[in-house]
């Protein structure tokens, strides 16, 4: 008899909507990290198909720092709306008016998220959280489990993690402790776009070609917005770019492009030679261990 | 081919596995640029003569420190062919578990030794666990064959001692392949310093392989249910869908089914998805099936073809991968994990432990960190299973330390080296 063969995107589909049914059903209290971005709104295409034709069974979440693409904070709320799903914000201007954090010289506020991630957490009582990391984007992530256990300052011990096994996932915590879960683990960036553009997902409009003003710094382009201004040696011009990530819209860098549908940027990402992080992310070239520290931390 | 294969590799220290996997990466253009740059640097600082490409894959600050790789880290690339899950396991003998981690879930082992020095302890153990998590394809990578000359004599020893011991342990068809990872010679492109040897290059052949799909269609279908979808809305007040994972075979609207524990029969009403209903659903889909009775079905309860279904049983025989520092006696009580099913169990007797090295049995006071053996296990309440010899999903089971929360073992349904017991 012949068998169909799964695609390697149904195969990873299959996975993470199979690693979002054992959450739902073996945690109290799930919520879903949603920041705009396009791989947390993959996760949330996943969990809409996971649970239907229910509705998604959790809470998502937004860590917002404050520094937002307006682009992305409206996508934000239709979704939202569309799903007919709750919101919770956890705000780092909270944080930092409260003195649990300070602003860092510079402004960069990715760093103060994890304060205010933990916070939501524990206000919330969360005991496991979807994040979209991917264990391609960055060398500390490649060891991370779906399941990965924080405890309850909610640090991550990469030395000492849980084995995982076939599809077998151990969400063993005691109150206070969580677990983190990565059900989009095994996508690559390459995937991410080649699933947006076969569901035909709706993602925010900047990540597609289109004019602004920005400066050179650091070799990246950053856009001219209230938390990004440039200095006075360096020149605003205005091109044709397009953003690869989301974040802080302070150190989260433009690249120029043209690619103007997702079919474009899926053949501009397929033949790229710079890793999204590497190119786009001031945060993340700090050092070559940054990420790992970030992560102990409680980092997403 | 197309689709996705995932391996799993093993080696000892120094066998050159992580320049392996960084050639693999590098010569199939999966690298970055900026990661490159990265590694160049790495490589400068460190005084190295060369581009170290194992630093591609040495994540941890820990590892680059020592040189070594402490845990399993996966990497991803893609050949127009095929996409590819690498799942780099680190080679020391403390570090069993990871190894056995990494060939759960792979579809092919990629095993290296050192030209060197041949078949080794490792070398045996890595073959015994590929063998006894039943991983369906096993490549013997003989790496450094720079060193020895490009010997095929030297080749062919290693390869007739690999086999040798690979004949006791019923593994899968097995493929060696002469290489040199530092230079690239048949990790993507087939070299000319080995013009003895006739067969693929190691991309070659992990982009041809087959992947196993073998039990689609001889065994019965295995539907562990996961999460019972109860809308309970206006437009749909009376809707019930069991939600799950196919694990085995395939399923269609109008197959008569038992429902496990409860032993009721019934008929498949509709197989469906958020994209529509299914004509058929095959293993390791993601699938909502209502059934065409009301029946109590509820997490942790298996929907099986009722002609082929697995067996229900509270007591079984299991060879166990010990995973925790302190040892397992008899009569440990624990959680055992199993499909979409936890119960509790206890290990009621130990039968006797397995030296992967050498394959000989031994007596069986305890088990250790990193100890394979045989067990009876107990559970509280039935649990739905094959022979891990017969389906890798329904035999495959994990322990847990109720009180630690650690996964302390993995287990697999009857003696999984088969002949050997």
């Amino acid at each position: 008899m012949s068998v169909m063969e799964l695609s390697q995107l149904d195969l990873l589909e299959a996975e993470g909507i199979h690693v979002m049914r054992e959450v739902a059903a073996e945690f109290e209290r799930p919520a879903l990290l949603f920041s705009g971005g396009k791989d947390s709104i993959v996760m949330v295409k996943l969990a809409e198909k996971a649970f239907w034709p229910g509705k998604i069974p959790f809470p998502l979440v937004h860590v917002d720092t404050g520094h937002n693409f307006h682009e992305v904070l409206a996508f934000r709320d239709w979704r939202v709306e569309d799903l007919g799903a709750r919101l919770v914000v956890g705000l780092v201007q909270d944080d930092i008016d409260a003195g649990r954090v300070t602003e860092i010289p510079g402004g960069l506020r990715n760093p103060l998220q994890t304060t205010t991630l933990l916070r939501t957490i524990e206000e919330n009582r969360f005991d496991a959280v979807f994040g979209g990391a991917r264990r391609d984007e960055e060398k500390a992530r490649a060891k991370e489990r779906f399941f990965s256990f924080r405890d309850a300052f909610g640090q991550w011990d990469p030395k000492n993690q849980r084995p995982e096994l076939w599809n077998l996932y151990n969400g063993k915590h005691n109150p206070g402790e969580h677990i983190r879960v990565f059900p989009l683990s095994n996508w690559t960036e390459l995937d991410i776009w080649r699933y947006i553009v076969r569901e035909k997902i709706e993602i925010p409009s900047i990540y597609f070609a289109h004019e602004r003003e920005v400066f050179e710094r650091d070799g990246m382009l950053l856009g001219v917005t209230e938390v990004s201004q440039p200095k006075p040696h360096e020149e605003v011009t205005t091109r044709t770019v397009r953003y690869r990530t989301v974040g802080d819209a302070s150190c989260t860098g433009a690249v120029a492009s043209t690619a103007a549908t997702p079919e474009e940027v899926l053949a501009e990402v397929a033949v790229t030679r710079l890793t999204e992080r590497g190119a786009t992310r001031a945060d993340d070239r700090a050092s070559e261990a940054a990420m790992e520290d970030r992560k102990k931390e409680g980092y997403f | 081919m197309g689709g996705l294969l995932r391996f799993a590799t093993a080696g000892s220290v120094d066998d050159g596995k992580s320049t392996l996997i960084g050639r693999l990466l590098y010569d199939s253009k999966s690298v970055f640029a900026d990661q490159l740059e990265a590694v160049e640097k790495t490589s400068a600082d460190r005084g190295d003569d060369y581009t170290n490409l194992a630093l591609l894959t040495d994540g941890l600050r820990a590892e680059r420190e020592q040189g070594i790789t402490i845990d399993v880290a996966y990497r991803y690339f893609a050949t127009p062919e095929r996409t590819f899950i690498v799942a780099d396991t680190p080679g020391h003998v403390q570090y069993t578990r990871n190894m056995v981690t990494g060939a759960s879930t792979a579809d092919v082992a990629l095993v290296l030794v050192d030209a060197r020095k041949g078949v080794i302890e490792q070398t045996r153990r890595h073959a015994s666990l590929s063998a006894l998590l039943r991983v369906p394809h096993l490549v013997l990578a003989v790496n450094k064959m720079d060193l020895v000359d490009f010997d095929q004599a030297v080749f062919d020893g290693i390869v007739k001692d690999f086999r040798d011991f690979a004949a006791k342990l019923n593994l899968p068809d097995v493929v060696a392949i002469p290489m040199a990872a530092l230079q690239g010679d048949n990790v993507v492109n087939k070299s000319e310093r080995t013009p003895w040897y006739d067969g693929p290059a190691l991309l070659d052949f992990l982009e041809t392989v087959p992947v196993d799909t073998d039990h689609i269609g001889t065994l019965g279908a295995r539907f562990p249910v996961q999460y019972v979808i109860r809308p309970m809305s206006v437009e749909l007040p009376d809707y019930r869908g069991y939600a799950g994972t196919l694990s085995t075979g395939m399923l269609r609207a109008g197959d008569e089914v038992v429902v496990l524990p409860s032993g009721r029969r019934t008929t498949v009403a509709a197989v469906e998805t958020a994209d529509g209903p299914l004509d058929l659903a095959v293993a390791r889909q993601a699938i909502t099936v209502r059934l065409a009775d009301e029946v109590d079905v509820s997490r942790g309860d298996m929907i099986a073809a009722a002609d082929d279904a697995p067996r229900s049983a509270q007591e079984f025989e299991a060879t166990i991968c010990w995973m925790a520092d302190a040892p397992l006696v008899a009569g440990r009580r624990l959680l055992l994990k199993h499909t979409t099913r936890t119960v509790k169990a206890i290990v009621s007797a130990l039968i006797d432990t397995l030296d992967v090295t050498n394959l000989r049995t031994g007596d069986a006071a305890q088990l250790g960190l990193n100890d394979i053996g045989r067990v009876t296990m107990r559970t509280s309440s039935p649990v739905f299973i094959d022979d891990y010899n017969v389906d890798r999903s329904t035999g495959a089971f994990v322990l847990v330390d109720e009180a630690t929360g650690a996964t302390v073992a993995a287990g697999m349904v009857g003696s999984t080296l088969g002949g050997k017991h």
